[in-house]
């Protein structure tokens, strides 16, 4: 049972791409050479920003309801586990529903594997072992209120629009504090000159596009 | 009566509470403690439907062999000269109906059996192999006993049905099947 009281926080501002947590991953017996966390790189041409991407363990995990196979399951205490290996069928839904793009398809083995939040070792007390190695803190495994103490500048946030679906997650997202919320449209980037036609239609949600220019205007200021 | 949150509830895609939600919800939960309980009233139910499927079996047994007592003899079929037929060869034949494959076996001088060619495992066909003492199934690599046709390796476990033969001036006739379970 991993405890109530202690939470997985993901900062990629303090991300630095040095791929600890990738290799820290690939290690682990479970799953040798292959990693459950991915590192994303947001606009390669323009920053060198990247993103740890682990399993945001939602409180309604999409992959598992549109899993066919009944195969991908939650615990009591909130993580979702990866898909069980008798059930899987490998029919790839899961890949395509996660709208934080966390389930990959393993071909070879016939099998979906995800982050799994460590469980064998949050579950006995440990840390994730991504959490454990990566030296900038980007990851970081602990209580709401030494998060509060530690980084007072950051907001931790759970909640996610994906179009008109709202998730909740178990894992935090740092955010700068009081900064506004926007609202990713990723469908955006499939009809760019639609949406710019008529703003009216993205009711308040940002296109892909125009949060990296104005990301990136902020960092040259 | 979600473990993860007991005071809201689990939370569904179309936001509306547990009991709104269609029944097969319930049948495939997403949680695990959920998934892996069983009801007292299911396993009651597994209980009683199982065991009466069961008794419904044993009727269906009964019938059927009240039904094949029904259908009498099998009509004597000739089948071939002896002499087509060398010590140690194998004829296949049809018998009793046209679709029941049967093989008629040479074992020595005087001595000729006919058992039915389907394997009592999986009903595939079995294949005389006489020079190494076996008739073979291909399919789980099962083998019987040319002389007796019973199972002497792989997963039959019931000899095979055995074509009652008769002798007339040379003439090889089946006059019957015997269904065998030792």
């Amino acid at each position: 049972m991993v405890p109530e009281s202690h939470l997985f926080f993901v900062d990629p501002s303090r991300c630095i791409g040095c791929q600890a947590c990738v290799h820290a991953c690939s290690e682990c017996d479970t799953h040798r050479g292959h990693s459950m966390i991915q590192l994303d790189v947001v606009d390669r041409g323009r920053t060198t920003q990247t993103v740890p991407v682990v399993c945001m363990h939602c409180d309604s995990p999409t992959c598992a309801e549109v899993c066919p196979a009944d195969a991908i399951k939650r615990t009591a205490d909130g993580v979702v586990q990866s898909a069980r290996k008798p059930r899987c069928i490998a029919c790839n839904n899961c890949v395509l529903a996660c709208p934080f793009g966390v389930p990959k398809m393993n071909v070879g083995f016939e099998l979906m594997m995800k982050c799994d939040m460590c469980y064998d070792r949050t579950s006995a007390g440990l840390k994730p072992m991504c959490a454990t190695v990566c030296p900038s803190g980007a990851l970081a495994f602990g209580t709401l209120e030494r998060m509060e103490i530690d980084r007072p500048r950051s907001e931790p946030m759970n909640k996610f629009q994906f179009g008109r679906q709202e998730i909740t997650t178990k894992v935090r997202w740092m955010a700068p504090r009081g900064r506004t919320i926007e609202h990713l449209d990723v469908t955006s980037a499939m009809d760019e000159p639609l949406a710019a036609d008529a703003p009216s239609q993205s009711q308040g949600f940002v296109s892909v596009d125009a949060l990296l220019d104005a990301m990136h205007l902020e960092g040259n200021d | 009566m979600s473990v993860l949150h007991p005071e809201r509830g689990p939370r569904f895609p179309d936001g509306r509470p547990e009991d709104e939600q269609p029944a097969w919800r319930q049948d495939f939960p997403i949680d695990l403690p959920q998934d892996v309980f069983v009801a007292r009233r299911d396993y009651t139910k597994f209980l009683l439907l199982t065991s009466f499927a069961f008794v419904i079996g044993q009727f269906w047994i009964a019938a059927r062999s009240v039904l094949r007592r029904g259908r009498g003899r099998p009509p004597i079929a000739k089948v071939a000269r002896i002499d087509a037929l060398p010590v140690g060869g194998a004829l296949p034949f049809n018998y009793p109906g046209p679709n029941d494959p049967c093989l008629l076996i040479r074992l020595d001088d005087r001595t000729l059996a006919a058992y039915g060619q389907k394997c009592t495992h999986l009903s595939c066909a079995v294949v005389p192999k006489l020079d190494q003492g076996e008739l073979h199934c291909p399919c789980h690599v099962g083998s019987f006993d040319p002389a007796t046709g019973r199972p002497i390796a792989g997963p039959p476990r019931r000899p095979l049905n055995r074509v009652v033969l008769e002798v007339r001036d040379g003439v090889v006739y089946a006059t019957g099947v015997e269904e065998r379970t030792v």
